[in-house]
């Protein structure tokens, strides 16, 4: 039987040096918030692992999820975690199509039974089957087929987490999230616009490190990456708490980089990662490049108001219903003095 | 829709309709009441003058009663300075009325609002304790005093929870916070809450007509 490289042997011989390796497992016990006694365990763990088989289905989606993964500015060691992962199924990065590709998929399933992590982008359409097919079947029939023998699903942006873009109003495939549809194995989510990249792996690390998945929020996403706001960890709080705000894209507050909360910044009801962990290498994120968070990791956040809507602007209502309401206290008013006068009559008469 | 989408959308709107149908109905019904009929020989012109001054005059205590009211008196002003300031210069405040005025205005660093917010619910909890152990006060308070007090002081305390949280997640205090300040939009027109709007036209009408009667204003 040929035997199957562990992930350690595999980092090796793509050139991924001892301190490397160390420097990831260190990040990432940091992120998932364990002691650094926890880094030697993370270490032996992945070091040792075999391969775990990942089946990755694509849905309703835009491939930004995958490209955050693999576009990432150098080779990383998280990019290479994923190549050490044994990739049996994806429609973008695998080199099979059409009736081999399935094969893949199924031969994975049988061969990994109840061990295999299913990982999903793109929202599910449950309207007409039709809305998206692979190979003939639909989405949501290749989903449930799937996720049968699978250890854990996670759930790989936000239109797999929650819905994202097609789910938004007025949903017009009846897209819906991977936990609608997956009551029976365990469902992480790891949403975002996309998704962090180490976030992704690190699910994973913990994954091979402990064979369990990480301790989830109410929306089902890692604490450990979602358990605080991005306002919690921005670097513009201070100017937050002086009252220093930019007012346009191109103002002095902007140019000296001042809190971004009156162009609509979701930094204060938006829990992720993004402060901390940052994007390309670390380089920067949304708010550090200038635009306000969008929320992108949050539930249904497309239909949340406009982008660029002050958090703590209310929704009114249109003016016209405004202008019902002022009609209505007219009427009440003229109504309430017609019965006041009659009243004064009637006391001034027996009088 | 969450707690949030919900305090922020529909409750705000709801609260935001009753808010004005029923100022404008307390306001109009008030404006179109008959005016007494005056049997007397009118001792001054009782116009916008005396209106005017007797707004001016009331606001400060006369001397007479200087000494007895002095405590509730700077409690008092305390607090309506206090709430002008959490409410009008706080800056996410003002960028919530920005957004249906279209205009803003300076506001104040978030400690200073912090702090003004803690002397606010302060003096409100002393004026609270007066009203409840003056026997002539506790006397002639009634629900309306209590509830008015409540929902006014609800939005302060639990605008003053958001950054300090007590573990409770941010959107959900955000969520309370806007519920409360719901509640008072939709109790403000209709309980003794309605000095907001009433204060200087009803000084303005006693003062025009103390001056028609000839009285000392």
């Amino acid at each position: 039987m040929k035997r199957t490289p562990t992930v350690g042997e595999i980092l090796r011989a793509k050139g991924v040096s001892r301190r490397g390796f160390l420097k990831y497992c260190a990040t990432t016990a940091s992120l998932l918030a364990l002691p650094p006694a926890m880094i030697p365990r993370i270490a032996r763990a992945i070091e040792n692992a075999r391969r775990p088989s990942v089946i990755w289905l694509s849905f309703q989606e835009c491939t930004g999820c995958t490209e955050s993964l693999t576009r990432s500015a150098s080779p990383t060691v998280e990019g290479l975690i994923f190549d050490a992962i044994s990739l049996d199924y994806h429609h973008t990065l695998q080199a099979a199509s059409g009736e081999q590709a399935e094969a893949a998929r199924h031969a994975a399933m049988e061969e990994n039974d109840g061990g295999y992590l299913v990982l999903v982008d793109g929202s599910i359409p449950t309207g007409n089957p039709g809305f998206s097919t692979i190979a003939g079947i639909s989405n949501r029939d290749m989903l449930m087929d799937t996720v049968k023998g699978a250890a854990a699903v996670v759930a790989i942006g936000s239109c797999a987490a929650f819905g994202g873009i097609p789910g938004a109003n007025p949903n017009p495939t009846g897209a819906v999230s991977v936990s609608e549809l997956v009551k029976d194995k365990p469902v992480v989510n790891v949403p975002g616009c996309p998704p962090i990249a180490m976030v992704m792996t690190a699910v994973l690390t913990q994954f091979l490190t402990f064979g369990q998945l990480p301790e989830l929020d109410k929306f089902g996403r890692p604490l450990a990456f979602f358990g605080k706001t991005i306002h919690d960890r921005c670097y513009r709080r201070p100017f937050y708490e002086q009252g220093k705000f930019a007012e346009s894209f191109d103002d002095e507050g902007a140019k000296a980089g001042w809190c971004l909360y009156k162009l609509g910044c979701k930094g204060p009801t938006t829990y992720n990662a993004c402060a901390t962990v940052k994007w390309n290498s670390g380089t920067s994120f949304p708010i550090e490049s200038g635009h306000p968070c969008l929320g992108c990791s949050e539930p249904g956040f497309w239909d949340k108001g406009g982008f660029y809507q002050p958090l703590s602007t209310g929704h009114f209502g249109s003016g016209a219903k405004l202008a019902g309401a002022a009609a209505a206290g007219v009427a009440l008013g003229v109504a309430a003095a017609a019965a006041g006068r009659r009243r004064q009559a009637k006391i001034t008469k027996e009088a | 829709m969450d707690l949030l989408e919900f305090a922020r959308g529909p409750a705000l709107q709801i609260a935001a309709y009753v808010l004005v149908a029923g100022t404008i109905w307390r306001l109009v019904a008030i404006i179109l009441l008959k005016e007494k009929p005056e049997f007397s020989e009118p001792r001054g012109p009782g116009g916008l003058g005396a209106a005017l001054k007797v707004i001016y005059t009331r606001a400060f205590t006369a001397p007479v009663f200087k000494k007895a009211t002095l405590y509730p008196k700077i409690l008092g002003y305390v607090m309506h300075v206090g709430l002008f300031a959490t409410v009008f210069l706080f800056v996410p405040h003002i960028v919530f009325f920005q957004g249906f005025l279209g205009f803003d205005w300076p506001g104040l660093p978030n400690s200073a609002i912090f702090v003004t917010g803690v002397v606010t619910v302060g003096t409100a909890i002393a004026l609270l304790v007066r009203r409840m152990t003056s026997p002539v006060l506790k006397l002639i308070s009634n629900f309306d005093d209590y509830f008015s007090w409540l929902v006014t002081v609800l939005p302060l305390v639990t605008g003053l929870l958001i950054p300090i949280r007590f573990g409770i997640r941010y959107e959900t205090l955000l969520a309370v916070h806007i519920l409360s300040v719901a509640l008072l939009f939709i109790w403000l027109p209709f309980g003794k809450l309605g000095h907001t709007f009433l204060v200087f036209i009803t000084r303005g009408t006693t003062g025009m007509a103390f001056e028609r009667r000839g009285a000392k204003t």
